[in-house]
């Protein structure tokens, strides 16, 4: 029982120390002097090098999808709507959660190690004797780029996903390409894209302050460093599925869905 | 406690040596009342301590008495409970972030495990406290600086090197390069011959005293290496109990029949 408490205890700190991190971040990132460059940096890294990973499981999710929906619609008879089932499931959510997922698995990690390091090795204080601030420097300009990239990399990741699945279809028929993305694009609605969109800013910001708090904060030296990787990406993945969650009533409330 | 330094020894006899011939110069850090403690380990107790312009001040006392956390606190890293601490004559804990900033780029600081950014060549880890304190230079001027301080610490060689690529001693000669590049007037040392070898410890010694003769500047030196220490300091002051327990030259010190300070020359 006591056991429970203790854990309970350290939930509610953790959740309080992140969300005064959170506040730290904003407070920090609208006060000049802005870290451009390095900022175009870490937008570098984090956009550009997730991109392989991102594409090449955008397009197996895409071609899997599509041979394991064909098999149920043909029992229904309606096999013309796999296009169109696909892309909706894609765009909507499979494309989203999967992408923000990899990009957890890659991001989160690197930054919870790279940031846990730094901090056992003292690069963070000698960063602050040589006139910088650690905080707007590392954090601020990692979680902006965490944010702004990863609904690009949603963007490219479905539109890959989409091709993945127009191969998927051609397996067992014959489809154009044309003919395959007019059923996708006519299909969709401004509440199948828009909403899609959003929620991937807040997991690409959920996946940056997660990564980094957990390197940021890290302690008891190389253990820790391994600890913070690896928390840095189970807490992101869990709260990607709670954003996702909420971002689905909200849409269903808003009328959306 | 022993208030030994400069003018007095431990013995408290007055011993003729060149030290106390030396005029008293003028301090640029002086450090009063200082207290610091983490949750209830009380790591500074009332810390004093002055250093004087061109001085060496080596703190000498065991593993874990707080050596590192006194000079955290001189640099601004850690913020003391209590007491002042007056670097130049201004007092760091009344500094605001952007005046701290600017004494930051007069006191130099030597980390313990170096903290060589691992991503970045020996150049660019050069460049990188000048380029962050707004220094306006042309890039023909912080190259020649650059290879300036790499040949001050005789390692010019590495300057497109990265830090991996380094053995521990070229490490702690880059960091100290590091320190340099911005002519520090005082710099502090964090445990410089920890880790090394006998023979790179004493390397990294010679080249403390020649920086100081060099460049002019003040230091405060935490160490427990004998060699190091004796190399090095026109002070020593023993941290024992979170205290300044005794001060004195390395000789005065030697020569003490306390028993607290004796361990230390065994």
């Amino acid at each position: 029982m006591n056991k429970r408490i203790t854990r309970f205890k350290h939930f509610l700190s953790e959740t309080g120390n992140i969300a005064s991190y959170t506040g730290r971040y904003f407070g920090q990132g609208v006060k000049p002097r802005f870290e451009w460059r390095e900022l175009l940096r870490q937008c570098y890294t984090i956009g550009y090098n997730s991109f392989p990973l991102v594409a090449l499981t955008g397009f197996i999710m895409g071609l899997v999808l599509t041979m394991q929906l064909r098999p149920s619609l043909v029992d229904y008879g309606v096999e013309s709507q796999l296009p169109v089932m696909v892309g909706i499931a894609i765009v909507r959510e499979i494309g989203p959660v999967i992408t923000a997922l990899i990009f957890a698995g890659k991001i989160a990690s690197s930054m919870g190690a790279e940031l846990g390091s730094m901090k056992v090795t003292e690069q963070i204080d000698a960063m602050e004797v040589s006139g910088t601030n650690p905080f707007k420097y590392l954090v601020v300009t990692r979680v902006t780029a965490s944010t702004l990239m990863l609904p690009i990399l949603v963007i490219l990741g479905d539109a890959i996903s989409l091709y993945g699945a127009y191969i998927g279809v051609n397996i067992r028929s014959t489809t154009s390409f044309s003919l395959f993305f007019r059923q996708v694009i006519d299909n969709f609605s401004f509440g199948d894209i828009l909403p899609a969109f959003i929620k991937t800013y807040f997991f690409g910001f959920a996946v940056g302050v997660v990564g980094s708090y957990k390197g940021y904060t890290s302690s008891k030296g190389t253990e820790g460093v391994g600890r913070a990787a690896n928390s840095a990406v189970v807490l992101s993945s869990i709260l990607i599925f709670i954003i996702d969650l909420l971002a689905v009533q909200i849409t269903d409330a808003l009328g959306l869905n | 406690m022993h208030h030994l330094d400069p003018y007095q020894d431990v013995t408290g006899e007055t011993k003729p040596s060149p030290q106390k011939l030396t005029p008293p110069q003028e301090p640029v850090i002086v450090i009063e009342h200082l207290s610091k403690a983490f949750g209830t380990n009380r790591v500074l107790n009332d810390f004093n301590l002055t250093v004087e312009k061109e001085q060496n001040v080596v703190i000498l006392g065991k593993s874990g008495v707080g050596k590192s956390v006194l000079i955290k606190c001189i640099i601004g890293l850690l913020r003391p409970d209590s007491g002042r601490i007056l670097v130049f004559g201004r007092n760091i804990l009344e500094l605001d972030h952007d005046e701290l900033d600017r004494l930051r780029a007069r006191v130099g600081f030597l980390f313990q495990s170096n903290a060589l950014y691992d991503s970045m060549t020996v150049r660019a880890n050069l460049e990188f406290p000048l380029r962050r304190h707004w220094i306006a230079m042309q890039q023909k001027e912080v190259d020649d600086l650059v290879m300036e301080v790499l040949g001050n610490v005789g390692l010019a060689h590495t300057v497109d090197m990265m830090p991996e690529e380094l053995s521990g001693g070229m490490r702690k000669r880059i960091a100290l390069a590091r320190t340099l590049i911005l002519k520090p007037e005082i710099i502090l040392y964090d445990e410089p011959t920890t880790g090394l070898d006998p023979v790179t410890g004493r390397e990294i010694s010679a080249l403390i005293v020649d920086i100081q003769k060099k460049y002019h500047t003040a230091s405060i030196i935490i160490s427990h290496d004998m060699h190091c220490v004796r190399r090095t300091s026109d002070k020593v002051a023993v941290l024992i109990d979170g205290k300044c327990h005794a001060q004195g030259t390395f000789g005065d010190l030697q020569d003490t029949a306390d028993p607290q300070i004796k361990q230390f020359f065994e």
